[in-house]
């Protein structure tokens, strides 16, 4: 039964995500194209003295993204430092530095890693200035870094590849804001609360008073699913019923999570012109998304043991209003968009389920990505893969009339080695310090042996690829954890979109040669089958050997 | 409308010339490998290595397996990896197998590279310094032909640019130049390898002297055109050596992406060991570096080198020198081939077949006029022309004395300038000879519907029409009538032209022919496109405006009108017999002077590129079925579990790691000689050659390890302790 349930969950989320495709992806590409500006648009150029029509260079486009961001860092971290005093605070004292610091980066990058309970930590005023203005804007960031290497695919002999100002202006008023209204709508009818009343003591059946908070949940969880953020505004995330009333609400919530990344590379198609290169990435994307999805309802279907025998599967750390399939369809969206939003605990999932959501974030989020890092994350799996078996055809590889030279493929490959650095390199650091390790293993890891190993590894892999999930049994407030995961969430969002902007830049500073039968083509089943190939071999093989000293080794056991 | 734009043409140009370039080598033998192996030896130098990273960490690993292999005795043996014990001969046979590689890698070099030596030392005998004869203040105004100048001896490598020198029959040609005077049968088999002699003359397209080649009859004065060192054989030998080979960008591209594969895979192996501690299961130096070893692209790493050496050296077998290897690669990517009609599609003698007067002229006045005209012009058309008058009637006069008019690809049109008041002639374009005439006075109307009704007859056969005009000293001019040369299509051309069409080149006929012509000789030659009446400007307009659109456009030439649109080409390949601009501007020239080699070279071209891409999609496939064999074994001791994942049921963890070192090594060398003859190319689109080159290369890459590894792993298990 609960496997037909299953099924019918998956066929309306595939239906709701294929009528949006079109429209959602067209409706994109029109705001990133477009030369008409909103009234509210030319008032606020004006505020920040920017002149819309200008273009930038890729490196004043990169300066612009960084500069922004550099802002928001700051800021977030200035009222985290400042809550003693601001309104609102529900009375909670200034946040440490050490976690202003990862808090202030982690919205600021798009990740929403966590390192501390929301709802005993932040008031209102950091939840909703902080916190829920970075979901929207470091969403727009990412879109916008993308459209700007499609643009660069798609200009000729350019020196400008678009403006940043502009470009994340409109994805904030054009495309977040309004979707983030209507959903927000439609979780408040679905039962998520919105309120500012702080703590409510209530006496519950037994008589003992119990401490019920509240607050705007409503319009923040809207964000956090459709910016691909996750951070949530309870502790339990999307596990908790205020955020995450009901079953169809948790399908809502992964539609959400799920309609921009998979609507891009329409988007990507209808501006490049040739909307079949947007169905091949789609359809990789897809591919990956399904054979994930596929892997971790078996593994925890066939969860080994007494209870998961009892229960039909393993249900430690799953809502019982999801059952194992509402759980597993979420943990897949959530780890393979840059989300990192939970509706149950991966860290109690089977050994080998537990290792998917780490798997696909290792695959470098890109079926589908967050919101534009997806899609850029898998343009450039493309540029590799055509330029691997480009040659194959005999031809100097291009991919869409852009030649993959050795300055085009440096930059690629500069970007495929950024998060497996920050991955391996932090997780080494974490046990090859002998101070940090003895702190690592006395204060952070609650499971030890394989499981805690899973637990660190997992730590820097949604870090570095800035998801922002957790494998709970981790506790991340302590300095090192603070201050590395802060620093693989900055250097694994930051760096690769400069490789990205310049690749942009080069890109649209090319010609684009004509395409002949003699050109490998990128918009056939056969170039979707060359990019899983890639994926899979030049990402997933490069964790192999650390993925069998965790889960693997406790899953084989 | 007819010119004879393309008379200059080499009589047979499309006759396979040097006999040795037609004979495929095969791509390697025992010898060869014998005799590479001190050059490989001698590439161990680290500051060789240094420039091809992933051999250069194999190497280093190398070192450091040999460095513990050797104190181990002292330490008490190989200590635990990963929790299981290791035969006390481990170690060894990590480091034995890992200097194989590295030899194997340098081998494939090695013996890339010998393949060229033999032709670069017959050439380099022609360089052997000869003594000059320079002429002292040349006066080419006075005494052109410099009898009885102030010579000096000079050797032959103190030569300048500039320097005038007389070379008479018997002696070498001290230098590339350019002859100023003279004419002289010159034997250029040291370099092309045709014994036939070719004729070079002052003047014109075949003026060109190489350093090197015997003078055989009489006497020429050349001036020399080539800095010492710089001469066109020492561009030869380093071309045919390697020595001057640059990394091209593809090449460039590759090797920044194993690079980085291989940073990756360090990445990988260096955070192993720390992460590993917290579970008790390091694993031992030695298994790292096999680890290493195994994941890094060490087989395209290997032959890399070798692919780019030897796809220069078929170029070079076939006869055509490449000046770099961009062009090379640039030829894989042409998409489109300008080719002249004269000598590539159509045979390069045309030949006169009939004489059609215009009313009021007899025909014996035609075949006269046409015949005078042609007297002193020596292409085949002329000859042609000449025979046929002969045959209608025509005696040759005794002697013939007038000026005679040149043709030029301008004026399309050439003639005679009788002596005495004989009058002139003029043969040519319909439209140069009508505006010819037209400068004594207007054609009358009628003569001009018939004449162009009778060359657009002739023009729909797909013949040349050649318009013959006569002037009297008078100063009057008539239209005479037209001569119809037919143009033979080459047998073939069209299947080859379809071949290209299915690698997504298009081809561009260029000729002086009214497109009339043109369109009846493209029809049947099955050329996609065409470019009628062309002078050198509207070809080099064209090239432009296809390199405008992204195209790659690839030519040959000869004439030094030639050279703009030879230099402007992403390939312009110069004839040999052909100007030294011409051969200045192109980058690559074919020593056998045959334009339709330029097919060849594309598919060289493209063949060199799937062979990269092969052995690299080979390559990083075959880090799936490592995996397999060394990630189980590494931490078999700690976690048996994963003895789940040995699905090739190797042996024991260290036969298992020494099978994929060991495989790894040896199937460098099995590949050596693909990587040597290229991967086989047949002209098919893209996706069909896709779909077929992955299916070998990629499944072949995942699954040829698989069963290389599990055999290896049987004869390893034999060993005492594995």
């Amino acid at each position: 039964m609960s496997v037909w349930l299953g099924i019918l969950q998956a066929l309306t989320l595939v239906a709701v995500l294929v009528v949006l495709y079109r429209p959602l992806g067209d409706y994109m590409a029109t705001i990133y194209t477009s030369h008409k500006d909103l009234r509210v648009e030319r008032g606020f150029y004006r505020l920040i003295g920017v002149d819309a029509r200008s273009q930038q260079t890729w490196s004043a486009y990169l300066r612009g993204v960084l500069a922004f961001s550099l802002i928001g860092v700051l800021f977030v971290y200035a009222i985290q430092r400042a809550q003693a005093v601001l309104p609102y605070s529900l009375g909670f004292d200034a946040v440490p530095e050490g976690l202003s610091f990862n808090t202030a980066i982690s919205f600021v990058t798009n990740t929403n890693w966590q390192s501390y309970s929301p709802d005993v930590t932040l008031g209102y005023t950091v939840q909703l200035a902080g916190l829920a203005v970075q979901n929207f804007v470091s969403s727009a960031v990412g879109l916008a870094v993308a459209i700007a290497l499609v643009r660069g695919l798609m200009l000729r002999r350019s020196g400008t590849i678009g403006n940043f100002w502009v470009d994340l202006t409109r994805g904030v008023l054009r495309l977040l804001l309004p979707l983030a209204v209507i959903a927000a709508i439609v979780l408040l009818a679905g039962g998520v609360i919105q309120n500012f009343t702080g703590f409510t003591d209530v006496t519950t059946l037994t008589g003992a008073t119990q401490s019920i908070p509240g607050g705007p949940v409503a319009s923040q969880e809207a964000i956090k699913e459709l910016g691909t953020n996750g951070g949530g505004f309870f502790n339990a995330n999307s596990a908790h019923p205020f955020e995450n009333p009901s079953g169809w609400t948790s399908l809502f919530e992964i539609v959400l999570m799920l309609a921009i990344p998979f609507s891009l590379p329409r988007t990507f198609g209808t501006m490049v012109g040739d909307k079949r290169q947007g169905y091949t990435i789609l359809a990789t994307m897809a591919t990956i998304f399904v054979i994930s999805l596929t892997a971790l309802t078996l593994f925890e279907l066939n969860g080994a043991g007494t209870a998961p025998g009892l229960a039909g599967g393993a249900m430690e750390g799953k809502e019982t209003r999801f059952g194992i399939f509402g759980s597993t369809l979420f943990a897949t969206s959530t780890t393979l968009t840059s989300t990192g939003a939970v509706n149950s605990m991966h860290d109690s999932y089977t050994a080998l389920g537990g290792m998917m959501p780490m798997l696909n974030m290792m695959l470098g989020e890109v079926a589908p990505g967050g919101t534009g890092s997806g899609l850029y994350g898998m343009l450039i799996l493309a540029v590799i893969a055509v330029f691997v078996a480009g040659l194959l055809v005999g031809r100097t590889p291009e991919y869409l009339g852009k030649k993959i030279g050795p300055r085009e493929i440096k930059l690629a490959s500069l970007y495929i080695l950024v998060t497996p650095t920050l991955v391996l390199a932090g997780t080494a650091l974490s046990f090859a310090i002998p101070a940090v390790r003895a702190d690592v293993e006395a204060t952070s890891i609650w499971n030890p042996g394989l499981h805690g190993l899973s637990e660190v590894l997992y730590a820097f892999t949604s870090a570095a690829n800035n998801n922002g999930s957790a494998f709970a049994g981790l506790t991340a407030n302590t300095p090192w954890f603070n201050t590395a995961l802060g620093v693989a969430m900055l250097l694994g969002r930051f760096l690769p979109m400069v490789f990205v902007l310049a690749l942009a830049g080069s890109f649209a500073a090319q010609d684009r040669v004509p395409a002949t039968v003699g050109t490998l083509p990128t918009n056939r089943v056969q170039f979707v089958g060359l990019l899983l190939g890639v994926t899979i071999i030049i990402t997933a093989l490069t964790y192999f050997p650390v993925l069998a000293l965790g889960p693997l080794a406790e899953g084989l056991q | 409308m007819t010119t004879l734009s393309n008379t200059h043409k080499p009589a047979s140009p499309d006759q396979h010339a040097a006999p040795h370039s037609s004979k495929p080598k095969k791509a390697i033998s025992a010898g060869q490998l014998v005799a590479a192996l001190p050059g490989a030896v001698q590439k161990l130098d680290p500051r060789l290595m240094w420039r091809n990273p992933v051999m250069f960490i194999v190497e280093i690993g190398a070192v450091l397996t040999t460095v513990l292999a050797a104190a181990e005795p002292f330490l008490g043996g190989p200590g635990e990896s990963g929790g299981s014990a290791v035969p006390s001969s481990f170690t060894v046979g990590i480091a034995v197998w890992l200097w194989l590689t590295v030899i194997f890698a340098n081998l494939a070099e090695s013996v890339a590279e010998g393949r060229g030596k033999a032709q670069a030392d017959s050439l380099r005998q022609t360089r052997t310094s000869t003594s000059a004869t320079q002429v002292q203040d040349y006066n080419p105004e006075t005494n052109p032909g410099a009898e009885g100048a102030q010579v000096r001896t000079i050797s032959s490598a103190d030569l300048t640019l500039g320097d005038v020198v007389i070379v008479v029959a018997g002696e070498l040609v001290p230098g590339d130049g350019d002859i100023v005077w003279g004419i002289a049968s010159i034997d250029e088999s040291a370099i092309t390898g045709e014994s036939a002699p070719v004729v070079r003359e002052s003047g014109g397209d075949r003026s060109a002297v190489t350093g090197g080649t015997r003078v055989l009859s009489d006497r020429i004065v050349v001036r020399i055109t080539s800095k010492p060192g710089e001469t066109f054989v020492d561009r030869m030998i380093a071309l045919v050596e390697g020595a001057a080979r640059q990394k091209t960008p593809n090449e460039l591209a590759l090797n920044i992406l194993l690079a980085s594969l291989s940073i990756v895979f360090l990445v990988v192996v260096l955070t192993l060991n720390p992460i590993a501690s917290y579970s008790a299961a390091t694993v031992s130096l030695p298994v790292l570096i096999a680890l290493l070893v195994c994941l890094i692209p060490t087989t395209i790493g290997a032959l890399l080198s070798a692919i780019g050496i030897a796809g220069m050296d078929r170029l070079v077998q076939r006869n055509v020198l490449a000046m770099s290897g961009r062009a090379v690669e640039a030829a894989g990517d042409v998409t489109i081939l300008l080719l002249d009609k004269t000598g590539t599609i159509t045979y390069g003698n045309r030949q006169a077949r009939e004489f059609a007067p215009l009313t009021g002229v007899t025909e014996a006045e035609l075949v006269r006029a046409a015949a005078l005209s042609s007297l002193s012009d020596p292409t085949p058309e002329g000859k042609s022309i000449v025979d046929l008058a002969a045959e209608r009637g025509f005696h040759r006069p005794e002697s013939l004395a007038g000026d005679i008019v040149p043709f030029t690809a301008q004026t399309r049109m050439s003639g005679i300038d009788l002596a005495g008041g004989g009058g002139q002639i003029r043969k040519g374009a319909g439209s140069a000879v009508l505006a010819w005439v037209g400068e004594a006075g207007p054609v009358p109307e009628v003569v001009l519907a018939e004449l162009t009704a009778e060359v657009e007859r002739i023009s729909r056969l797909g013949g040349t029409p050649l318009v013959v005009a006569t002037g009297t000293a008078s100063g009057e001019r008539t239209v005479l009538g037209v001569v119809y040369l037919k143009d033979i299509v080459k047998e073939g051309i069209k299947e080859r032209f379809a071949e290209l069409r299915a690698m997504g080149i298009r081809t561009i006929m260029v000729t002086g022919d009214n497109s009339l012509t043109a369109t009846t000789i493209a029809a049947e030659a099955g050329v996609d496109d065409f470019l009628a009446e062309a002078t050198p400007e509207d070809k080099l307009a064209l090239i432009r405006r296809e390199q405008e659109g992204g195209n790659l456009v690839a030519m040959t030439g000869d004439g030094t009108n030639d050279a703009p649109a030879l230099a402007q080409a992403d390939v312009g390949v110069a004839m040999n017999t052909g100007t030294s601009a011409a051969k200045e501007a192109g980058n690559m020239v074919d020593l056998d002077s045959d334009p339709t080699k330029l097919i060849d070279i594309v598919r060289i071209g493209k063949q060199l590129l799937i062979t990269r891409g092969a052995l690299t999609t080979f390559s990083i496939a075959n880090d799936l079925a490592k995996y397999f064999a060394i990630i189980p074994a590494m931490f078999a001791g700690v976690f048996p579990g994963l003895a789940v994942l040995n699905i090739m049921q190797l042996s024991s963890p260290a036969s298992a790691i020494l099978s994929a070192i060991i495989f790894n090594a040896i199937i460098i060398v099995v590949l050596i000689p693909l990587a040597l003859r290229g991967v086989k190319y047949r002209a098919a689109s893209a996706p069909r050659i896709l779909g077929r080159n992955l299916l070998i290369y990629g499944l072949g890459g995942v699954i040829a390890p698989f069963l290389g590894i599990k055999l290896i792993d049987l004869v390893v298990s034999l060993l005492p302790g594995f």
